[in-house]
């Protein structure tokens, strides 16, 4: 099912060829990210960045304890939609699933990739980084 | 275009000199304005972090390193005597540029970063007890704080901080107030990068000397825009960044001559000593003393061709320029609805800061670049000072000679659009 959002997005992104287009998606995704319960917003779930705030949690799921949600925020909107992306790439997924997934590629696809590129510096790159991490150790 | 008429003044104006610029003449010596950013022109408006090189400074480089380039200070043949003498005749260049009394006041050092590390390690280090107190600003760059704490951790001095006004002033009150009989050093920066301030340098240092306290002032932001004399500012330390001064990345240190002889060196290595045994170690003078290891030669070279250039614009027409780029992104920004400019001093340099209702800086910064409008958002690393005006962030404009109001038009544009995708 999540990877049927991203092949949906995929084709929308498809039809439109202006960027401006494709951002105003981003940021309606952004608009409606699954809100975070502020009390889950603490220093150990923010995840630092020089430009924007992001503030991620991951957790096993309720119904199926083999798979991963993540719970992420932030206060940039660009950011936030960015973040719905990662969430149709990653959550609800198994540690194998998680480590399969080439988010590079799916960014690239997007033409997004450069929100992946580590000298932006934000809160963005940083929570990809972490939920890498999160897959190699675990 | 048109930017260059526009500020051109009438010819009738004799009296006063004339401070006009050819800014399309202009551009065409940096070669990297001609560039495309997402298929649309560059605008280039992030001078305060990095300032683009013109064609002087690319091709100094380059002729050096095709030419002349060797190790300095050490070597018998005629490829390191010809380098020496471009080193140090870049040193002399940075001399006239800050009108020091001596070119042994120069240091080189990586930026401005290292020299403030510098002074705060081996000036204040030497001259810093318990319970001393270092005096700075709540605007300075984290360069200009962390030195500090840094030495306050080491020597159990405190660090004082002056506040802000809600314009981005200093307060020269509260300033004078937290002079005390404990005050031992003053770091205040020129001018503010997050805010564009011009501090009142020559006040501040006027007050500290009263006390016989030293004053470092950080140029970073100030050597771009205005002319600096050390002489009369009579400032002890000053520092600037090569980089921002359409140089490569090499900093300078300015300190007066007794302050630099009494300082213990900063770091050991080659090219700062006279003799080394393993029973005692001579130094050598300054400023050699506190230039370990070898430099970056091709760096300094290439500052000097910048202070070359520079200079052959003249920085009274630089800031003329400048400070009608100022008055008119001010303008043009301040008609944006939902726009605030954070920072509003009756005295700035070519810097506008603004924050937007409801759009983090990051947003507007992304929407920017696709317009190939190049902006800096962020803390720009005054964490301190972003709490003092509560934000998070702010997304800044700033400018260099080379910009044009064309340029300016199109920030706002590009922030108008900004503002109608995230309606």
């Amino acid at each position: 099912m999540t990877t049927n959002k991203l092949d949906h997005l995929y084709e929308t992104f498809e039809i439109l060829d202006d960027w401006e287009e494709r951002y105003r998606v981003i940021i309606d995704l952004g608009r409606h990210l699954p809100p975070m319960d502020e009390a889950l917003k603490t220093e150990e779930t923010k995840v630092r960045g020089c430009l924007s705030q992001v503030w991620m949690v991951t957790r096993v799921s309720d119904d199926d304890p083999v798979r991963y949600e993540i719970i992420a925020d932030s206060d940039a909107h660009i950011v936030k939609g960015l973040i719905a992306i990662l969430l149709m790439a990653y959550s609800g997924k198994t540690l194998d699933e998680i480590r399969s997934v080439d988010i590079d590629a799916v960014f690239e696809k997007l033409g997004l990739d450069q929100h992946l590129s580590p000298n932006r510096r934000n809160g963005f790159y940083s929570m990809v980084e972490r939920i890498r991490t999160l897959s190699a150790v675990t | 275009m048109n930017s260059a008429t526009r500020i051109e003044q009438p010819e009738s104006a004799a009296a006063a000199p004339d401070l006009t610029l050819d800014v399309e003449r202009i551009r065409n010596d940096f070669p990297i304005l001609k560039q495309t950013v997402h298929g649309k022109p560059l605008a280039y408006l992030d001078n305060a972090a990095s300032a683009q090189k013109p064609q002087a400074v690319i091709d100094a480089i380059s002729e050096a390193a095709s030419t002349c380039y060797a190790n300095i200070h050490r070597g018998v043949h005629r490829l390191s005597e010809l380098s020496t003498s471009a080193h140090e005749a870049a040193r002399e260049k940075a001399r006239a540029f800050l009108n020091a009394a001596s070119a042994k006041e120069i240091v080189f050092v990586r930026n401005a970063t290292e020299g403030i590390n510098l002074v705060a390690s081996s000036f204040g280090g030497h001259v810093l007890h318990k319970d001393d107190e270092i005096l700075i600003t709540h605007m300075e760059h984290h360069s200009n704080i962390v030195p500090w704490q840094l030495l306050c951790e080491k020597t159990g001095a405190r660090l004082v901080v002056a506040p802000v006004t809600d314009e981005g002033e200093l307060d020269m009150l509260a300033f004078g107030d937290r002079i005390t009989s404990r005050t031992r050093m003053i770091a205040v920066n020129h001018v503010s990068n997050a805010l564009g301030t011009i501090n009142p340098v020559k006040r501040i240092i006027g007050l500290a000397h009263a006390q016989a306290i030293p004053v470092l002032l950080d140029g970073a932001q100030a050597a771009p825009h205005m002319a600096i004399d050390v002489q009369d500012l009579d400032c002890d330390f000053y520092v600037f960044s090569g980089h921002k001064v359409f140089g490569p990345c090499v900093g300078v240190l300015y300190g007066k001559k007794d302050h630099l002889e009494a300082m213990p060196p900063y770091m050991g290595g080659g090219d700062m000593i006279l003799s080394v045994s393993f029973e005692k170690t001579l130094f050598n003078d300054i400023p050699y003393k506190f230039e370990a290891g070898t430099p970056d030669i091709l760096g300094a070279i290439g500052l000097g061709a910048a202070l070359d250039y520079v200079q052959s614009i003249g920085l009274d027409r630089i800031a003329a320029r400048e400070q009608d780029l100022l008055r008119y992104a001010t303008e043009t920004l301040s008609a944006i609805p939902g726009l605030k400019i954070v920072g509003t001093a009756a005295e700035k340099a070519a810097v506008v800061s603004f924050v937007i209702d409801g759009i983090h800086p990051h947003d507007i910064g992304t929407i920017l670049d696709r317009e190939g409008v190049a902006v800096r958002t962020g803390h720009h690393c005054t964490q301190p000072l972003m709490d003092r005006f509560n934000v998070p962030a702010t997304a800044r404009a700033s400018m260099a000679f080379y910009n044009t109001h064309d340029e300016i038009g199109r920030l706002a544009s590009a922030i108008q659009k900004t503002i109608r995708m995230f309606a």
